[in-house]
């Protein structure tokens, strides 16, 4: 069954915050739900589905649940990281059709930058089988995103100048966030010359630790038209889906390719349209690497030619040829409890109701993308690629 | 911007190698390191070769594996060198010449002098209170 137009996003909220030192994780999750709602006008009543994936507390959906009051009928923690909430919104679009419920709310919220444990990601399962093989070489996310930023440049001839510029575009575009963590415009000499911090990727090729959340609530056709006629804007659909992991495939390991290689033809086949027909694309950015990657696995450029693709502004709204993370992203906003899948999703409903920064504003946006990927690249992760359009 | 990099580096030594959570599907490998041997699985059913190391076969879910001893060496397929001064090391994928590649760490070398490619041999090294874990030094 296709999910073309079986959903759309009716509620959309960012907060704030980059450091939560007074807010509990639950609280910033309830916080959240209630700007959501807030933005959708609808009350807490309404909703009778709820997604959550593991940076809610306790027992996820159960926890939120009980700690909201919300009176449920179906429910889905998909967990894989980052990517979930870009997961959750198919599912929910999944779940209306099969008229299992008719409001679905997606939250994620976490304060990793107040408790001060940014870098030390939850303690690993000691029954995960690959533990053994890999804990002992010491993994942390920017040395697995640095073997495969080097493998991509022995392969492609890819730059750290065309890397850099990704930041410099996601820079680009934070100066007019007043909520950005790094405001401040960068240019490649400076990302290139900032620390290394496993090479070859630098500081300024990772995106900010930071608080915060998002959440989204995906309803049925039906109450999307009435809300829309109520709010006076547009409205969003869920025009295409796609999800896929990939892993270390029994030691074939291939770092030159993401899983957003099998999610993103998913999502363009049941959208009926071509990476061109995008007009603005949330690409995920715990690196500059990981955009590049995403690039070339949804199709936007060749495999190998994500560099020039970037270089000299390719990025850059009203400048390049594909405008993207106009919020300024992970790279330079927000990436909160560590995971940048519900803002990617948020930025890409501002830009389809025209509700982005007048200056990076995509005009006339119709048609956007939101791509996750959860997890660690060189290791094991899950891509989500969500399209969307405006009617 | 301040972050933890900015702050001066605090003296923190070599990197402590934790010791591996040895599961029962894996005992064989380690009680092979504890001999100076690399081993991996291979298939009797479909004849691949994989890693780490499954009672079932990731490639056809036979569970007629077999361990295969390693000649231990192989190239490098990348890596990447993190921290400063005696807590600097080097993170890598090497592709053994049996056909399947690990994460493991370069070790004993320049990491300035590495290069994808390379050849490079098995040495194992000790672990904080386990089994010896397999790195690798160039060939």
């Amino acid at each position: 069954m296709s999910l073309n137009g079986k959903a759309y996003i009716v509620g959309a909220y960012e907060h704030p915050t980059r450091k939560a030192d007074e807010l509990s994780v639950v609280r910033l999750h309830a916080d959240v739900a209630k700007g959501a709602l807030d933005d959708a006008g609808l009350r807490k009543d309404d909703i009778d589905a709820y997604f959550c994936a593991g940076d809610a507390p306790g027992l996820g959906t159960t926890t939120m649940a009980e700690y909201l009051g919300l009176q449920l009928r179906h429910v889905d923690s998909t967990e894989c990281g980052g990517s979930a909430p870009i997961l959750h919104v198919a599912h929910a679009a999944a779940a209306i059709a099969a008229g299992r419920c008719n409001v679905a709310l997606i939250t994620l919220a976490g304060r990793p930058r107040a408790a001060g444990a940014a870098l030390s990601l939850k303690a690993p399962d000691p029954d995960a089988p690959e533990l053994a093989f890999e804990l002992p070489f010491g993994p942390a996310t920017q040395n697995l995103y640095g073997m495969v930023a080097k493998r991509h440049m022995h392969e492609f001839g890819t730059t750290g100048e065309q890397l850099a510029w990704i930041k410099v575009a996601a820079s680009h575009h934070a100066q007019h966030n007043p909520n950005a963590m790094l405001r401040n415009v960068v240019t490649v000499e400076e990302v290139v010359s900032s620390p290394m911090v496993s090479d070859p990727l630098h500081r300024l090729d990772c995106c900010v630790m930071s608080d915060g959340g998002g959440a989204i609530i995906v309803a049925r056709p039906e109450i999307a038209r009435d809300i829309a006629a109520r709010q006076k804007r547009p409205m969003v659909k869920v025009r295409g889906t796609g999800e896929a992991p990939k892993h270390s495939m029994g030691g074939r390991i291939d770092l030159t390719y993401s899983a957003a290689a099998w999610s993103g033809p998913a999502a363009f086949a049941e959208a009926g349209l071509v990476p061109a027909d995008i007009q603005y694309a949330s690409l995920y950015d715990s690196f500059t690497i990981t955009v590049l990657m995403q690039l070339e696995d949804l199709g936007f450029c060749k495999k190998g030619e994500g560099g020039r693709f970037v270089q000299d502004g390719g990025l850059i709204s009203g400048v390049g040829r594909l405008p993207f993370n106009t919020d300024g992203g992970g790279l330079c906003n927000n990436h909160p409890a560590n995971r940048g899948g519900v803002t990617k999703i948020i930025e890409a409903v501002r830009q389809l109701r025209g509700e982005a920064h007048a200056a990076v504003q995509v005009k006339n946006c119709g048609l956007a993308l939101a791509s996750g990927i959860g997890g660690a690249l060189a290791s094991r992760h899950t891509a989500g690629t969500l399209i969307m359009e405006r009617v | 911007m301040s972050t933890r990099q900015d702050k001066p580096a605090r003296p923190a030594g070599p990197r402590r190698i934790p010791a591996p959570r040895v599961l029962p599907e894996s005992q064989a490998f380690w009680s092979a390191a504890d001999e100076g041997r690399l081993v991996i699985k291979k298939c009797n059913a479909c004849g691949e070769v994989h890693h780490y190391p499954r009672d079932v076969c990731p490639h056809c879910l036979s569970t007629d594996t077999a361990w295969l001893q390693s000649a231990g060496a192989g190239v490098v397929y990348s890596f990447s060198t993190m921290g400063k001064g005696d807590a600097a090391y080097t993170l890598a994928f090497v592709t053994l010449d049996e056909g399947v590649t690990l994460m493991t760490n370069l070790v004993d070398c320049d990491p300035r002098a590495l290069a994808i490619g390379q050849r490079v041999k098995v040495i194992f090294k000790p672990s904080d209170g386990g089994h010896p874990v397999p790195m690798f030094t160039p060939a």
